[in-house]
Protein backbone atom coordinates (compact mmCIF):
# COMPACT_ATOMS: atom_id res chain seq x y z
CA UNK A 1 0.00 0.00 0.00
CA UNK A 2 1.27 3.43 -0.88
CA UNK A 3 1.47 5.88 1.93
CA UNK A 4 2.76 9.19 2.98
CA UNK A 5 3.79 10.20 6.42
CA UNK A 6 5.61 13.08 7.97
CA UNK A 7 7.74 12.76 11.05
CA UNK A 8 8.67 15.69 13.21
CA UNK A 9 11.77 17.42 11.93
CA UNK A 10 11.70 15.48 8.69
CA UNK A 11 11.42 17.53 5.55
CA UNK A 12 9.00 15.65 3.36
CA UNK A 13 6.94 17.36 0.74
CA UNK A 14 3.64 15.65 0.18
CA UNK A 15 3.09 17.57 -3.04
CA UNK A 16 6.32 16.06 -4.36
CA UNK A 17 5.23 12.62 -3.22
CA UNK A 18 1.94 12.98 -5.05
CA UNK A 19 3.59 14.24 -8.19
CA UNK A 20 6.19 11.51 -8.18
CA UNK A 21 3.55 8.87 -7.70
CA UNK A 22 1.30 10.51 -10.29
CA UNK A 23 -1.43 11.20 -7.77
CA UNK A 24 -2.34 14.45 -9.44
CA UNK A 25 -2.28 15.83 -12.93
CA UNK A 26 -2.81 19.28 -14.37
CA UNK A 27 -4.81 19.59 -17.56
CA UNK A 28 -5.24 23.20 -18.65
CA UNK A 29 -6.70 25.02 -15.67
CA UNK A 30 -8.07 21.75 -14.26
CA UNK A 31 -6.41 19.77 -11.53
CA UNK A 32 -7.11 16.05 -11.24
CA UNK A 33 -6.52 14.34 -7.92
CA UNK A 34 -6.23 10.56 -7.82
CA UNK A 35 -7.39 9.80 -4.30
CA UNK A 36 -6.05 6.77 -2.47
CA UNK A 37 -7.65 3.80 -0.70
CA UNK A 38 -9.32 5.19 2.42
CA UNK A 39 -10.59 8.74 2.71
CA UNK A 40 -11.10 9.13 6.46
CA UNK A 41 -10.23 11.96 8.87
CA UNK A 42 -6.55 10.98 8.88
CA UNK A 43 -6.22 10.96 5.09
CA UNK A 44 -8.49 14.00 4.59
CA UNK A 45 -6.33 16.18 6.85
CA UNK A 46 -3.19 15.33 4.94
CA UNK A 47 -4.87 15.67 1.61
CA UNK A 48 -6.28 19.09 2.51
CA UNK A 49 -2.82 20.50 3.25
CA UNK A 50 -1.37 19.67 -0.12
CA UNK A 51 -4.41 20.20 -2.29
CA UNK A 52 -4.85 23.79 -1.13
CA UNK A 53 -1.24 24.70 -1.76
CA UNK A 54 -1.44 23.13 -5.22
CA UNK A 55 -4.68 24.92 -6.10
CA UNK A 56 -3.06 28.24 -5.23
CA UNK A 57 0.36 27.56 -6.72
CA UNK A 58 -0.91 26.21 -10.02
CA UNK A 59 -3.71 28.80 -10.38
CA UNK A 60 -6.36 26.14 -10.71
CA UNK A 61 -9.91 26.89 -11.74
CA UNK A 62 -11.60 23.49 -11.74
CA UNK A 63 -10.89 20.29 -9.84
CA UNK A 64 -11.69 16.67 -10.53
CA UNK A 65 -11.48 14.06 -7.79
CA UNK A 66 -10.82 10.64 -9.26
CA UNK A 67 -12.27 8.05 -6.87
CA UNK A 68 -11.26 4.97 -8.86
CA UNK A 69 -8.83 3.87 -6.16
CA UNK A 70 -11.02 4.72 -3.16
CA UNK A 71 -12.51 1.85 -1.18
CA UNK A 72 -13.71 3.73 1.89
CA UNK A 73 -14.94 7.19 2.76
CA UNK A 74 -16.67 8.62 5.83
CA UNK A 75 -18.04 12.06 6.77
CA UNK A 76 -14.51 13.48 7.09
CA UNK A 77 -14.17 12.96 3.34
CA UNK A 78 -17.43 14.87 2.82
CA UNK A 79 -16.07 17.82 4.83
CA UNK A 80 -12.83 17.82 2.87
CA UNK A 81 -14.62 17.75 -0.51
CA UNK A 82 -17.01 20.53 0.53
CA UNK A 83 -14.06 22.64 1.60
CA UNK A 84 -12.31 22.25 -1.75
CA UNK A 85 -15.57 22.90 -3.58
CA UNK A 86 -16.01 26.21 -1.73
CA UNK A 87 -12.44 27.14 -2.58
CA UNK A 88 -12.82 26.79 -6.34
CA UNK A 89 -16.40 28.03 -6.36
CA UNK A 90 -15.36 31.43 -5.01
CA UNK A 91 -13.18 31.96 -8.05
CA UNK A 92 -15.87 30.79 -10.46
CA UNK A 93 -14.59 27.25 -10.81
CA UNK A 94 -16.26 23.86 -10.76
CA UNK A 95 -15.64 20.64 -8.88
CA UNK A 96 -16.39 17.12 -10.06
CA UNK A 97 -16.01 13.51 -8.99
CA UNK A 98 -15.29 10.57 -11.29
CA UNK A 99 -14.96 6.81 -11.01
CA UNK A 100 -17.07 6.58 -7.86
CA UNK A 101 -17.61 2.98 -6.69
CA UNK A 102 -20.65 1.53 -4.98
CA UNK A 103 -19.48 2.00 -1.38
CA UNK A 104 -18.58 5.67 -1.80
CA UNK A 105 -21.64 6.33 -3.96
CA UNK A 106 -23.92 5.53 -1.00
CA UNK A 107 -22.07 8.06 1.14
CA UNK A 108 -22.41 10.69 -1.60
CA UNK A 109 -26.13 10.04 -1.99
CA UNK A 110 -26.79 10.13 1.74
CA UNK A 111 -24.86 13.36 2.22
CA UNK A 112 -26.46 15.14 -0.73
CA UNK A 113 -23.01 15.98 -2.11
CA UNK A 114 -24.10 15.34 -5.69
CA UNK A 115 -26.08 18.57 -5.47
CA UNK A 116 -22.85 20.55 -5.52
CA UNK A 117 -20.35 18.19 -7.14
CA UNK A 118 -20.73 17.09 -10.73
CA UNK A 119 -20.57 13.33 -11.22
CA UNK A 120 -18.88 11.63 -14.18
CA UNK A 121 -18.12 8.01 -15.04
CA UNK A 122 -14.51 8.76 -15.86
CA UNK A 123 -12.01 11.57 -15.34
CA UNK A 124 -11.62 11.95 -19.10
CA UNK A 125 -15.34 12.61 -19.39
CA UNK A 126 -15.18 15.15 -16.57
CA UNK A 127 -12.25 16.98 -18.17
CA UNK A 128 -13.94 17.09 -21.55
CA UNK A 129 -17.02 18.63 -19.98
CA UNK A 130 -15.24 21.10 -17.77
CA UNK A 131 -13.04 22.55 -20.47
CA UNK A 132 -16.01 23.51 -22.59
CA UNK B 1 -13.84 -8.22 22.31
CA UNK B 2 -12.30 -5.15 23.83
CA UNK B 3 -9.77 -2.88 22.19
CA UNK B 4 -8.12 0.15 23.73
CA UNK B 5 -6.46 2.63 21.39
CA UNK B 6 -4.70 5.97 21.63
CA UNK B 7 -6.66 8.93 20.29
CA UNK B 8 -4.55 9.51 17.19
CA UNK B 9 -5.95 9.68 13.67
CA UNK B 10 -3.71 6.84 12.45
CA UNK B 11 -5.82 4.52 14.63
CA UNK B 12 -9.10 5.26 12.86
CA UNK B 13 -8.40 2.79 10.07
CA UNK B 14 -7.11 0.22 12.57
CA UNK B 15 -10.23 0.45 14.74
CA UNK B 16 -12.72 -0.04 11.91
CA UNK B 17 -10.66 -2.85 10.40
CA UNK B 18 -10.60 -4.73 13.72
CA UNK B 19 -14.39 -4.45 14.12
CA UNK B 20 -14.85 -5.56 10.50
CA UNK B 21 -12.65 -8.60 11.16
CA UNK B 22 -14.61 -9.36 14.34
CA UNK B 23 -17.90 -9.69 12.45
CA UNK B 24 -16.61 -11.89 9.63
CA UNK B 25 -17.93 -14.95 11.51
CA UNK B 26 -21.45 -13.64 10.81
CA UNK B 27 -20.65 -13.76 7.08
CA UNK B 28 -21.66 -10.14 6.42
CA UNK B 29 -22.41 -8.77 2.97
CA UNK B 30 -20.00 -6.20 1.54
CA UNK B 31 -22.63 -3.55 2.19
CA UNK B 32 -22.99 -4.53 5.84
CA UNK B 33 -19.22 -4.47 6.24
CA UNK B 34 -19.06 -0.99 4.74
CA UNK B 35 -21.91 0.18 7.00
CA UNK B 36 -20.20 -1.03 10.18
CA UNK B 37 -16.81 0.33 9.14
CA UNK B 38 -18.28 3.76 8.42
CA UNK B 39 -20.21 3.90 11.71
CA UNK B 40 -17.15 2.86 13.75
CA UNK B 41 -14.98 5.35 11.88
CA UNK B 42 -17.44 8.16 12.66
CA UNK B 43 -17.57 7.36 16.38
CA UNK B 44 -13.80 6.99 16.75
CA UNK B 45 -13.18 10.19 14.77
CA UNK B 46 -15.65 12.04 17.01
CA UNK B 47 -13.72 10.90 20.08
CA UNK B 48 -10.42 12.05 18.59
CA UNK B 49 -11.61 15.40 17.24
CA UNK B 50 -14.24 16.43 19.75
CA UNK B 51 -13.71 14.25 22.83
CA UNK B 52 -9.99 14.83 23.10
CA UNK B 53 -9.67 17.78 20.67
CA UNK B 54 -6.29 16.62 19.43
CA UNK B 55 -4.95 15.80 22.91
CA UNK B 56 -3.93 12.30 23.87
CA UNK B 57 -6.38 9.99 25.53
CA UNK B 58 -7.70 6.45 25.39
CA UNK B 59 -10.62 5.19 23.34
CA UNK B 60 -12.27 1.91 24.29
CA UNK B 61 -14.00 -0.21 21.71
CA UNK B 62 -16.09 -3.12 22.96
CA UNK B 63 -17.83 -5.54 20.62
CA UNK B 64 -20.27 -8.31 21.30
CA UNK B 65 -22.29 -10.61 19.10
CA UNK B 66 -25.69 -11.77 20.34
CA UNK B 67 -27.34 -14.19 17.92
CA UNK B 68 -26.83 -12.28 14.69
CA UNK B 69 -26.69 -8.84 16.22
CA UNK B 70 -23.49 -6.86 16.60
CA UNK B 71 -23.23 -4.46 19.50
CA UNK B 72 -20.36 -1.94 19.37
CA UNK B 73 -19.65 0.38 22.23
CA UNK B 74 -17.15 3.21 21.74
CA UNK B 75 -16.14 5.19 24.82
CA UNK B 76 -13.86 8.14 25.40
CA UNK B 77 -13.01 10.02 28.58
CA UNK B 78 -12.81 13.45 26.98
CA UNK B 79 -14.78 16.68 27.21
CA UNK B 80 -18.23 15.14 26.78
CA UNK B 81 -21.27 16.63 25.06
CA UNK B 82 -23.44 19.20 26.85
CA UNK B 83 -26.39 19.03 24.45
CA UNK B 84 -26.60 15.59 22.85
CA UNK B 85 -29.74 16.36 20.88
CA UNK B 86 -28.10 19.37 19.26
CA UNK B 87 -24.90 17.44 18.56
CA UNK B 88 -26.90 14.79 16.73
CA UNK B 89 -28.62 17.22 14.36
CA UNK B 90 -27.44 16.66 10.80
CA UNK B 91 -25.00 19.33 9.60
CA UNK B 92 -24.51 20.70 13.12
CA UNK B 93 -20.85 20.94 14.07
CA UNK B 94 -18.86 22.78 16.70
CA UNK B 95 -15.80 22.69 14.47
CA UNK B 96 -16.69 24.16 11.05
CA UNK B 97 -13.19 25.65 10.81
CA UNK B 98 -11.83 22.08 10.80
CA UNK B 99 -14.08 21.29 7.85
CA UNK B 100 -16.26 18.94 9.81
CA UNK B 101 -19.38 18.13 7.82
CA UNK B 102 -21.60 17.63 10.87
CA UNK B 103 -22.77 14.29 9.52
CA UNK B 104 -21.06 11.89 11.92
CA UNK B 105 -24.06 10.97 14.04
CA UNK B 106 -26.37 11.02 11.00
CA UNK B 107 -24.14 8.41 9.34
CA UNK B 108 -24.07 6.25 12.50
CA UNK B 109 -27.87 6.37 12.59
CA UNK B 110 -28.22 5.67 8.89
CA UNK B 111 -25.82 2.74 8.75
CA UNK B 112 -26.72 0.96 11.99
CA UNK B 113 -30.07 -0.32 13.29
CA UNK B 114 -29.84 1.46 16.64
CA UNK B 115 -27.74 4.22 18.17
CA UNK B 116 -27.53 5.37 21.76
CA UNK B 117 -25.38 8.25 22.98
CA UNK B 118 -24.49 8.81 26.62
CA UNK B 119 -22.37 11.75 27.67
CA UNK B 120 -21.45 13.94 30.57
CA UNK B 121 -19.47 17.17 30.24
CA UNK B 122 -15.98 16.69 31.64
CA UNK B 123 -16.34 12.92 31.89
CA UNK B 124 -16.64 11.63 28.34
CA UNK B 125 -18.93 10.07 25.80
CA UNK B 126 -20.17 6.55 25.18
CA UNK B 127 -21.79 5.53 21.93
CA UNK B 128 -23.62 2.20 21.64
CA UNK B 129 -24.60 0.93 18.21
CA UNK B 130 -26.40 -2.23 17.17
CA UNK B 131 -26.85 -3.93 13.83
CA UNK B 132 -28.24 -7.24 12.77
CA UNK B 133 -25.91 -8.90 10.31
CA UNK B 134 -27.04 -11.22 7.51
CA UNK B 135 -30.70 -10.35 7.82
CA UNK B 136 -31.32 -10.37 4.06
CA UNK B 137 -29.85 -13.83 3.73
CA UNK B 138 -32.02 -15.15 6.55
CA UNK B 139 -35.16 -13.75 4.99
CA UNK B 140 -34.39 -15.33 1.63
Amino acid sequence: MEGWSKKKGEETDMAQFLEKNRRYRKVGDCLVFYLAEELDHHAAERFREISDSLIEKEQIKNIVFDFTGVKFMDSSGIGMLMGRYKKVMFSGGRAAVAGVGEVVDRIFLLSGLYKILEKYETTEEALENMQK
Amino acid sequence: MKLIIESISENEAFARTVVAAYITRLDPTLEELADVKTAVSEAVTNSIIHGYAGKHGKIEIRCEIKNRELEVEITDFGVGIADIEKAMQPLYTTKPEWERSGMGFAFMEAFMDALEVYSEPGKGTRVVMRKEIGREEQDA
